[in-house]
């Protein structure tokens, strides 16, 4: 601390302001007494009422929690497959390639990557004569392979470092691949694969951008919703909706800010 | 190690499959629709169209580029005060740095509108020491108000990390045979950080370049970047062929920044390395 200067602590004090104003407002505005989001006239919690009693909010928050996780779950496991046998890929060229393509949905503008997918849906739903094809399945595979990018990129890190002699000792005392696997390389790695899975679950909750191409009617997510909803004059529910997420994310970091300090101090005492 | 071929061929195959599919498929998709017509006759129509689109393609860049050169000027400063200061404030920072990006962007842009707004925040602010009201919204200053206000942790944190994981010792050797502040700097701080201002570039323009979301909303319809032209192709006018038409050359631009972008940051970094 010391090393920073006053000016530099009003600097870093301005961007925090800037990057922070927006969730002031909509947090003052979540308490409005009227409908409007310009005046201010009265606490209430109407909108936080009306909000749980709203059945398409409700909805929408639920497909999301499903959708991430399912395809958090799918993502995962795939990509800490995909990781370990990129990793013990013997051949460079088809290594780099393999990589190579793992990074084109990085790489790629989300709206291309979005309508990527829903040409590929729309094809193939023409090519087996079925209208409608866009739902939770569409949507499903198009979360999973933009996380899979991540999951692999913070897997392999962790397989790059460990030593592959120990899984190898292991196989020499008898260990079947698949049991030296689980019983040595996963914990290794486990770290690895924890940071990807949270990055999926989460990059799955927020994106608007590809879901918005490859949702059907019938399966909303929460961002698809809120789009809906803010291509009307918005309602002070939609800021009640995210002064909840702020929150809940809020709390969530701390938590996490916490346990981390305990484990840096756990170290450092060991 | 040859024992386990057969294993890892089984171990790669899902995910071969599945970006085969998934990714490279799609892709071909793109380049598919953008040379056929409606009824899927080969036709070099809709690549003929962009021509009428090349100063949506400008403006798009150029917003971006603009977007991304305000990302930089702020980010650099704040990051680099940032890796001066203690532990656990710098930990903290970081968090709250990333934790508007877990939420909803739609909303976090669309509350600029209670900011900016003829009755809104600011004009208040300004209305109480007889100012204003000035017209905020639907201008092009607050679409890149928008790119900069979402995608600034983005150039944030790429630099800062380099900057945390910076050898102080470069610096107090710089400083030691005579450097001055701005010297060293120039010298030795801005070359070492380099490859986190080339990713910081890359993940502020490239979703800058392509956005739709935040021009029709802070733009309110009066600037139109090609992200809208697309946006609209696949979800208003239905011309899927066009859309992608103009995504594969959208791609392809984007490519080409990048790629020139690549080259001066790559050379840089050499040079940095060295030391």
């Amino acid at each position: 601390m010391s090393k920073t200067s006053p000016a530099a602590k009003i600097y870093m004090a301005l961007v925090f302001v800037f990057l922070y104003a927006p969730m002031a407002v909509m947090t003052v505005f979540s308490f409005n007494g009227s409908e409007s989001t310009y005046v201010f006239s009265g606490f209430s919690l109407q909108w936080y009422e009306r909000l749980f009693s709203d059945r398409a909010t409700m909805d929408a928050l639920k497909n999301t929690v499903i959708l991430a996780v399912v395809s958090a779950v799918v993502s995962t496991v795939m990509g800490t497959l995909a990781a370990v046998g990129i990793n013990a890929m013997k051949n460079k060229y088809a290594k780099t390639s393999v990589m190579t393509v793992t990074n084109i949905p990085m790489m790629n503008p989300e709206i291309v990557t979005g309508i990527s997918m829903m040409l590929l849906f729309v094809f193939a739903g023409a090519l087996l004569n079925r209208k409608n094809v866009l739902g939770f399945g569409t949507i499903l595979i198009a979360h999973v392979s933009f996380q899979l990018p991540y999951i692999i990129l913070s897997v392999l890190p962790k397989l790059r470092q460990m030593d592959i002699r120990v899984y190898e000792a292991a196989q020499d005392l008898g260990c079947h691949p698949v049991k030296a696997f689980m019983k040595v390389v996963f914990p290794i790695i486990l770290p690895g694969i924890a940071a990807g899975a949270i990055m999926a679950f989460t990059l799955s909750l927020d994106d608007f951008i590809i879901s918005y191409f490859t949702n059907g009617p019938d399966f909303q997510t929460l961002p698809i919703h809120i789009f809906s909803m803010t291509k009307k004059r918005v309602k002070p529910d939609m800021y009640a909706l995210s002064t909840l997420i702020f929150a809940a994310m809020f709390v969530l970091l701390i938590l996490m800010n916490i346990a981390q300090a305990k484990s840096d101090k756990r170290q450092k005492s060991k | 190690m040859k024992k386990t071929t057969l294993l890892q061929k089984i171990i790669n195959a899902p995910y071969l499959l599945w970006s085969a599919l998934f990714i490279i498929a799609p892709m071909i998709m793109v380049i598919y629709y953008a040379f056929t017509d409606s009824a899927g006759n080969p036709t070099f129509d809709n690549i003929m169209q962009i021509g009428d689109y090349a100063s949506t393609f400008m403006l798009s860049i150029s917003y971006g580029a603009v977007a991304t050169v305000i990302c930089l000027i702020i980010a650099y400063p704040f990051a680099y005060f940032l890796a001066q200061s203690g532990v656990s404030f710098q930990r903290m920072s970081v968090m709250l740095v990333m934790l508007p990006m877990w939420m909803s962007f739609l909303i976090r842009t669309y509350s600029w509108l209670t900011i900016l707004g003829e009755s809104g925040v600011l004009n208040r602010i300004f209305g109480l020491v007889g100012l204003g009201p000035f017209h905020m919204l639907n201008t092009g200053a607050a679409v890149i108000l928008g790119m900069v206000y979402n995608y600034l942790p983005y150039m944030i944190l790429p630099i800062y990390t380099v900057m945390a994981k910076m050898d102080n010792s470069l610096v107090e050797a710089a400083q030691d045979l005579g450097s001055s502040k701005l010297h060293c700097l120039r010298r030795v701080i801005i070359p070492l950080s380099v490859p986190g201002i080339a990713s910081g570039i890359t993940m502020v323009f490239v979703p800058s370049v392509s956005t739709f979301y935040i021009t029709q909303k802070l733009g309110g319809g009066q600037i139109t970047l090609i992200g809208d032209v697309i946006e609209a192709q696949f979800q208003s006018a239905y011309n899927y062929n066009l859309g992608a038409a103009l995504s594969l050359v959208l791609m392809v631009m984007i490519l080409i920044c990048l790629g020139v972008l690549n080259y001066f940051t790559d050379s840089d970094d050499d040079g940095g390395v060295v030391i």
